[in-house]
């Protein structure tokens, strides 16, 4: 086949009804340029949204849970008999918090290919004293390095410097709510009674912003030394692990795994927080189908501009047929002028589909509960601009290839006989 | 003996909407080369049809049919397409130019989809077959410029463009004026008696064919003399 030919053939029948080509053209611009927009905003805030959460949360978090021992001393002692055990009002012990061996514990998932990173955790309940009220909260002791590099704890630290509270011994870095009740500032000195009676007097050195206000209300942390000083423990006291992992699928399995090597409980992301992944999942899924309806929509735009196309040209065919033009050449004539369409329109609809993503990109997006976010959350993602260009190719070819099949077979004895 | 370029034998043709009536007869003739031929017949007596069926564009009847020692049967489409392409030349009563393009380059257009020659040798050839039929100072216009007697001179020129074996008519002079069709019909005269080309030309104009070498009359679907 001559394809030079018949691409010349196409331009020129293009470019003879350029202004209903342009406007099929325009159509899938349209639909393209949505549909990369949407769904680069809609991920973006999916990402936001998730990040929120996800990333400040390890994909899996070993800790012991306060709770009864399954087998009571009396049910070993009688272990060998024949014989019902009835144990009323068991209480939890009291020691069951502390992660015995964590160090160990955690040089061992260091050592684990699959692991990104592990980060120590001591969480705990306090007090914060304003005047004469005590504030109840929760204090947590981090490794501040560590939290940072896995869980972006400098995002959230609004005022100060997230690091001061590695280097300034007794510091505090408080939540924004909390702080906000008891009337502090940066500098300022809290006193922090743990659920142990320990008073401490804790300097501020920054606020955080969760964006959860809630959390904002009674979280504050501390680095490890001060929290294991608060609740008069030693140096080896942890009561949480927490591991972030290269691929986040394997948590649920390698979280499993965890439970049974070290015998502490072990939940993964997804179990604690599925409602997330499916609140993503649904809205990816929406954004795909309106992209694509507005794409077959732009395909029926195509199939009627080529329907009138052939009746208009039916003369044309049908002496290009009889001149030696094959049915396979009218047809590639026509589906030329279909993906010309598809491949015009769809390249321009991404590059404005970029465009409208940047300028959504500039939008000003502030809002008290994300401290990092100044403009509307955009995903660049490459996929969506290949999936858009393929699909509009795909779409206009379909849309050309009925029309251009009826121009194929188009018999020219009738309309040679017609005139 | 002359070579045979074209032979109909028994072509047997129904048209079954809406009733099944028969066309054709058994027609059987043959066409030598050089040779400058004519049918004539009343309207409905089945000359366009026979045309048709010679031309390859019609392929569903019985017999057979010989282009260029070849037999049309059973081959399929786009061999069909290419024995047009290169084999015949087409005039029918409407030119059937396109307007998208300049006139040279509907006249070159059969020739680009043949391929035997580069695209400067397809020009040069197109505009030699303008200069014979005497518009080649039309040559860049659109054929909606022209009038209707340079229209269908354009029409012949782009059925010359492959120098094929048989050039066949459909009614060409049908839509021409007096002046215009003596125009078209000499130069036929001058491709069949300068050029040796062969031509069959359907008409049901009298004086047309009878300035041509050979008539053949159709009455009913079947041939009666000639």
């Amino acid at each position: 086949m001559n394809f030079k030919l018949l691409y010349e053939i196409s331009v020129s029948l293009l470019l003879a009804r350029w202004k209903q080509t342009l406007v099929a053209a325009i159509g899938v611009t349209f639909s393209i340029t949505m549909f990369v927009a949407l769904l680069g905003f809609m991920t973006g805030l999916n990402d936001l949204l998730d990040g929120l959460i996800l990333n400040r949360t390890p994909h899996i978090r070993l800790y012991n849970e306060l709770k009864p021992k399954e087998e009571q001393p009396i049910q070993m002692a009688f272990a060998q008999k024949q014989s019902y055990h009835f144990i009323r009002s068991v209480k939890p012990s009291n020691k069951g918090l502390q992660i015995q061996g964590a160090g160990a514990m955690m040089k061992a998932i260091k050592a684990d290919s699959r692991v990104l990173g592990v980060a120590p955790k001591i969480i705990s309940q306090g007090f914060y004293q304003v005047g004469t009220t005590d504030l109840t909260g929760v204090i947590n002791g981090i490794d501040v390095g560590e939290e940072n590099r896995l869980f972006k704890f400098s995002d959230y630290v609004i005022d100060g410097n997230y690091m001061d509270l590695k280097n300034t011994p007794n510091s505090i870095i408080l939540g924004k709510g909390a702080a906000e009740t008891m009337l502090v500032q940066v500098g300022d000195v809290v006193q922090v009674t743990s659920t142990k009676g320990v008073k401490l007097q804790l300097k501020v050195v920054g606020f955080f912003r969760s964006g959860l206000q809630d959390i904002d209300k009674v979280q504050s942390y501390t680095n490890l030394k001060t929290a294991q000083k608060l609740l008069g423990e030693g140096n080896n006291y942890i009561t949480d692990v927490q591991v972030k992992l290269h691929d986040i699928l394997q948590a649920p399995a390698m979280a499993k795994e965890y439970q049974q090597l070290f015998g502490v409980e072990a939940v993964d992301i997804q179990t604690a927080n599925s409602q997330f992944e499916t609140g993503s999942k649904v809205r990816t899924i929406i954004s795909f189908t309106v992209g694509i309806t507005l794409l077959i929509v732009a395909g029926f735009g195509i199939y009627n501009i080529l329907n009138m196309m052939i009746y208009e040209k039916m003369d044309s065919i049908a002496i290009l047929k009889a001149s030696g033009f094959s049915g396979r050449d009218v047809k590639a004539v026509f589906i030329g002028i279909a993906v010309s369409i598809g491949i015009f329109g769809g390249g321009l609809g991404l590059f404005c589909g970029f465009g409208l993503s940047a300028l959504i990109d500039q939008i000003p997006f502030e809002t008290a509960s994300l401290p990092t976010i100044k403009t509307y959350p955009i995903n660049y993602n490459v996929n969506f601009y290949i999936i858009g260009g393929i699909f509009s190719i795909i779409t206009t070819y379909f849309a050309g290839y009925f029309p251009a099949r009826k121009a194929s077979q188009i018999d020219p004895v009738i309309i040679i006989r017609g005139k | 003996m002359e070579k045979k370029v074209l032979e109909a034998k028994n072509i047997v043709k129904y048209f079954h909407d809406p009733i099944s009536i028969q066309v054709l007869k058994s027609v059987s003739f043959s066409l030598n080369q050089g040779e400058f031929a004519s049918i004539i017949g009343k309207s409905g007596c089945g000359k366009s049809t026979l045309l048709y069926i010679l031309s390859t564009m019609d392929t569903d009847f019985k017999g057979e049919v010989w282009i260029d020692g070849m037999s049309t049967s059973n081959k399929k489409e786009a061999d069909l397409a290419r024995i047009r392409n290169e084999k015949i030349g087409f005039v029918f009563q409407f030119h059937y130019l396109l307007n998208e393009f300049t006139v040279l380059k509907n006249v070159m257009l059969p020739g680009e989809k043949l391929g035997k020659f580069s695209k400067q040798e397809i020009e040069h050839r197109a505009l030699e077959k303008l200069r014979i039929l005497g518009i080649e100072n039309e040559a860049l216009k659109k054929p909606n410029q022209l009038s209707g007697g340079q229209k269908q001179r354009v029409a012949i020129a782009r059925s010359l463009i492959n120098d094929p074996i048989i050039i066949m008519g459909d009614e060409p002079t049908g839509n021409l004026d007096k002046k215009n069709s003596d125009i078209v019909f000499n130069i036929f005269k001058e491709l069949a008696e300068s050029y040796k080309q062969t031509l069959l030309i359907v008409t049901h104009d009298n004086e047309f064919a009878n300035n041509t070498h050979r008539i053949i009359e159709m009455v009913d679907g079947s041939i009666v003399s000639g």
